[in-house]
């Protein structure tokens, strides 16, 4: 009886996510020094289980790999082995490679080994008994000397030889890279030669394991080199063009941070299709604990992470539910039996029925929602481990504490909040939190604290990130905004308008470690994510006291509270959230700015004043200005006014993408569908903002619609 | 059957067991006659005003609710550069629902009236004859049905928006 098991390897993928969840919380909270049996338990339970589900359906790479840390979990469990720092950010590793292996197979494709065996390699190392002073801990320890001394190196290269003249290569072969025909010292030799003698070379011996263990034919030597003369990085890559394959080459300019996460990627991509290494570990720089998993991001097609298509929910709020629909029903019936042999006299009992309606619909659609909202410490948990992770590479001492994880929000917000929230917590490490000596200058404590809250409040749910580091910098902030032509020279700004400033595109700072800067996420996407989700983020700041970041969202992405404008015979809708004040025009107080956009003084502002007929050319007949009633709204920060002919009411509005099946316009985000049926189109305020800065008026176009005839 | 026109295919009996055929949905503008695989069409309304959608082109007339989703309506005339005349109690709106690399679309279309449905057997498509026509990446092709000549419409690209 064949059973086509493919049906259930979703069921299989969430739960080995769950399980490696799991295994990352129980490891983040393990203490190595007393370990808890209770959480040794739950990680190798989950790895167990991982494994079995692997093998059940032929995944056999994974199966292997979580073999050996099953192995060695046991071990630990049954208490034959201690834990070490070590080996728990092995585990870690591992757990992030898992992660890797499952996205890859779950995308239709083959697990790239590379990173797999060789972290396997230093398990089967550790679990053989040899710990320090050989092959693995040579490997781990030398691994982090070659990082340090690497950019140690760097450092001193730059002292010797000018700066910036000159290169640092780590040159660290496999061991079967002889095997290959290519040979070291003929390397060295061309790039001697090149460089005109100007270099030194520092061959590293801690990888030769003893000698019952040397393999002759086998590579254990690796070299720095230090190039103190002004080369071509083409020239350099030439010379290691054979060996790209079988070697690990990091080259960096001197005098500069051990870039090395590039270098090791496109080594790593080449690895891969090669045999991998069996033998002995390869050594590896400290920094690449996230390369290996960029790479594997960046060599396997690039396909979005896999949101999940399932919610777990709890079985009270579906009985709920399944009430609500129930009473639906009785109510649908009472008024159906209304409705057979109505009259008139019966009027009053069909108003209440309708009324009983209402009521039950709006309680339906408050449970329905409910079901999509999870705890958000589904977002959270991540956090721990980026924390503890980040503050080591920043060699800063950083608590994380979390507040209200069982506050609950719509699934899709949680999964768009991530990115956002990861900046905005990496900023808060790197540029808030000062490093433990400054801290201490400034009597503070040495530990920086980073606070995650989040709770709800009047219909929205708000999440704060708040950190005890040196604030926004103002003057800073303004000094790179006058160097950037994003202010005028002699601009006076409050400090809520510098606050403001950080959320201009092309302000992210460019002196942030370069794997910790995000591939391109500033402040400006981090906004425009948020507003994405209809919500706002608002900054506090208070120098050497620390800063606060709040973000607003509402409780769900699909319902917006919306006013509904009339502009010549269509209708639109504004969101309430963006409307600052309606008023009626009266008087004069329009001046003209520059030709053709007009502006009013508002008590003291000047605001932009937009004619939604023009900008969405409506055919439209002349009309004075003073029957028209402006509609201030605010997008990103600014005012605009627009004029419309009448407000019409607010209702809640489900909002229909426009882009499904047509695509999308600018100034619109969405449509919506009223009480008679007609589609009537959402207002996108920045966007439109955005149009009517750029928008001259032209010929329109517009020919009067097609009436039904 | 007669064995001397040679481009054209005289269909005066069903297809023979064994051709391939497809189903089309015909309809018309303008007096011709055009095409669409049936199996691509969603439903057919009668003509009722959309809401505009702001700076689109012209032959784009707005977007409907479709039982509950947003579609968007082409004027064929307009987007075949045809004369456009004023609706009227027949102008019918072909709702058509296609795959596209991204997922599957729904649009809809705005013709004069509906004509027929044929079975056209897959080697009566004739390529020739359209190539210069200023419309020609909209059509699949032209078949003969009953003497008259019906032109068969690409879907995808005739609805995809890329002014």
């Amino acid at each position: 009886m064949s059973v086509d098991l493919s049906q259930f390897h979703q069921v299989f993928y969430e739960e080995s996510y769950e399980g490696l969840d799991a295994m990352e919380q129980g490891l983040l909270e393990m203490d190595v020094t007393a370990p808890d049996d209770e959480v040794i338990n739950t990680i190798f339970r989950a790895a167990h289980s991982i494994k079995g589900g692997s093998g059940t359906f032929g995944f056999n790479q994974v199966a292997n790999f979580t073999h050996v840390i099953e192995t060695l979990l046991d071990e630990v469990r049954s208490g034959d082995r201690g834990l070490d720092q070590n080996t728990m950010d092995l585990l870690l590793e591992s757990v992030d490679c898992m992660r890797g292996m499952l996205e890859e197979l779950q995308a239709g494709g083959e697990p790239d080994m590379t990173t797999p065996d060789q972290l396997r390699a230093k398990f089967e190392a550790i679990l053989s008994g040899e710990s320090a002073g050989d092959a693995a801990g040579a490997g781990d320890g030398s691994a982090g000397g070659a990082g340090d001394g690497g950019a140690g190196d760097g450092a001193d290269g730059g002292g010797e030889g000018g700066d910036g003249v000159g290169w640092l290569i780590e040159f660290i072969p496999e061991p079967q890279m002889l095997q290959t025909g290519n040979e070291a010292t003929r390397m060295l030799r061309q790039l001697n030669e090149i460089c005109e003698g100007k270099m030194a070379v520092t061959a590293h011996v801690d990888r030769v394991p003893g000698f019952h263990d040397l393999n002759p034919e086998h590579c254990y030597l690796y070299w720095h080199i230090t190039v103190n003369f002004p080369l071509e990085r083409t020239a350099i890559d030439e010379i290691f063009e054979w060996v790209v394959d079988d070697a690990e080459i990091n080259i960096s300019p001197l005098g500069q941070d051990v870039e090395s996460a590039a270098a090791p990627s496109e080594a790593q991509e080449a690895q891969a299709p090669s045999e991998t290494a069996q033998v002995v570990d390869i050594a590896q720089p400290q920094v690449e604990a996230s390369a290996p998993a960029e790479a594997q991001a960046q060599a396997a097609p690039k396909k979005a992470p896999q949101e999940s298509s399932s919610i777990r929910v709890d079985i009270d709020k579906v009985d709920n539910l399944i009430n609500m629909v129930g009473e639906l029903v009785i109510t649908q019936s009472m008024l159906g039996e209304l409705g057979e042999n109505f009259d008139m006299a019966h009027v009053q009992r069909l108003q209440e029925g309708l009324a009983q309606l209402e009521h039950n619909t709006r309680e339906l659609q408050e449970s329905v929602m409910k079901i999509r909202m999870m705890p958000i410490s589904f977002v959270f948990s991540r956090f721990p481990r980026l924390v503890r992770d980040t503050a080591r590479k920043l060699d800063k001492q950083i608590e994380l504490r979390m507040i209200g994880e069982h506050t609950e929000l719509d699934k899709t917000v949680m999964e768009k909040l991530g990115d956002p929230m990861v900046h905005l917590i990496r900023n808060s490490m790197d540029h808030g939190i000062e490093s433990p000596a400054e801290r201490v200058a400034n009597g503070k404590s040495e530990t920086g604290l980073v606070e995650l809250k989040a709770y709800h409040q009047s219909g929205n749910i708000v999440i704060e990130i708040e950190d005890d580091g040196a604030g926004l910098n103002t003057e800073r902030i303004l000094r790179k905004a006058k160097e950037n032509g994003v202010v005028p020279q002699d601009a006076n700004l409050s400090q809520e308008q510098i606050f403001d400033l950080i959320f201009q595109p092309g302000f992210s700072t460019a002196d942030v470690v370069s794997d910790l800067s995000g591939r391109g996420v500033g402040m400006d996407v981090v906004r425009r994510n948020i507003a994405a989700l209809n919500g706002s983020i608002e900054v506090f700041s208070e120098k050497d006291k620390g800063s606060r970041f709040v973000i607003r969202l509402p409780l769900t992405l699909a319902i917006l509270d919306g006013q509904l404008v009339q502009v010549e015979d269509q209708i639109y809708i504004f969101p309430l959230v963006s409307i600052v004040e309606s008023i009626q025009y009266k008087g004069s107080k329009l001046s003209n700015v520059g030709g053709h956009n007009d502006v009013l003084l508002l008590r003291d502002e000047y605001v932009p004043i937009v004619m939604l007929n023009q900008l969405f050319d409506i055919a439209s007949q002349e009309k004075p200005l003073d029957d028209s009633i402006i509609v201030v709204v605010e997008a990103d920060g600014e005012k605009v006014g627009v004029v419309v002919d009448e407000l019409l009411g607010q209702q809640q509005v489900v909002i229909k993408s426009l882009e499904e099946n047509y695509k999308k316009v600018d100034g619109i985000s969405g449509a919506t569908i009223l009480g008679d049926g007609t589609v009537a189109l959402i207002i996108d305020v920045s966007g439109m903002s955005k149009m009517s800065a750029n928008h001259t008026p032209a010929q329109s176009k517009n020919v009067k619609p097609h009436k039904a005839a | 059957m007669s064995a001397a026109a040679q481009d054209t295919e005289q269909i005066e009996q069903p297809p023979q067991e064994g051709v391939a055929t497809q189903q089309y949905l015909t309809f018309l503008m303008d007096e011709e006659e055009y095409g669409v695989d049936i199996l691509a069409v969603q439903e057919i309304r009668g003509w009722e005003s959309a809401t505009l959608v702001p700076n689109s082109p012209t032959h784009m007339k707005g977007v409907l609710n479709l039982r509950g989703t947003i579609v968007p309506i082409l004027d064929l005339r307009e987007r075949f550069n045809l004369k456009t005349i004023e609706y009227t109690d027949v102008t019918v709106v072909v709702i058509l629902k296609i795959e596209t690399d991204k997922g599957s679309r729904t649009m809809g279309i705005i013709v004069d009236a509906i004509s027929d449905v044929y079975d056209v057997p897959l080697d009566g498509i004739r390529t020739s004859g359209i190539a210069d026509n200023q419309n020609a990446h909209f059509m699949k092709g032209l078949v003969t049905v009953n003497k008259n000549m019906v032109i068969l419409l690409e879907l995808n690209n005739l609805l995809t928006i890329d002014d």
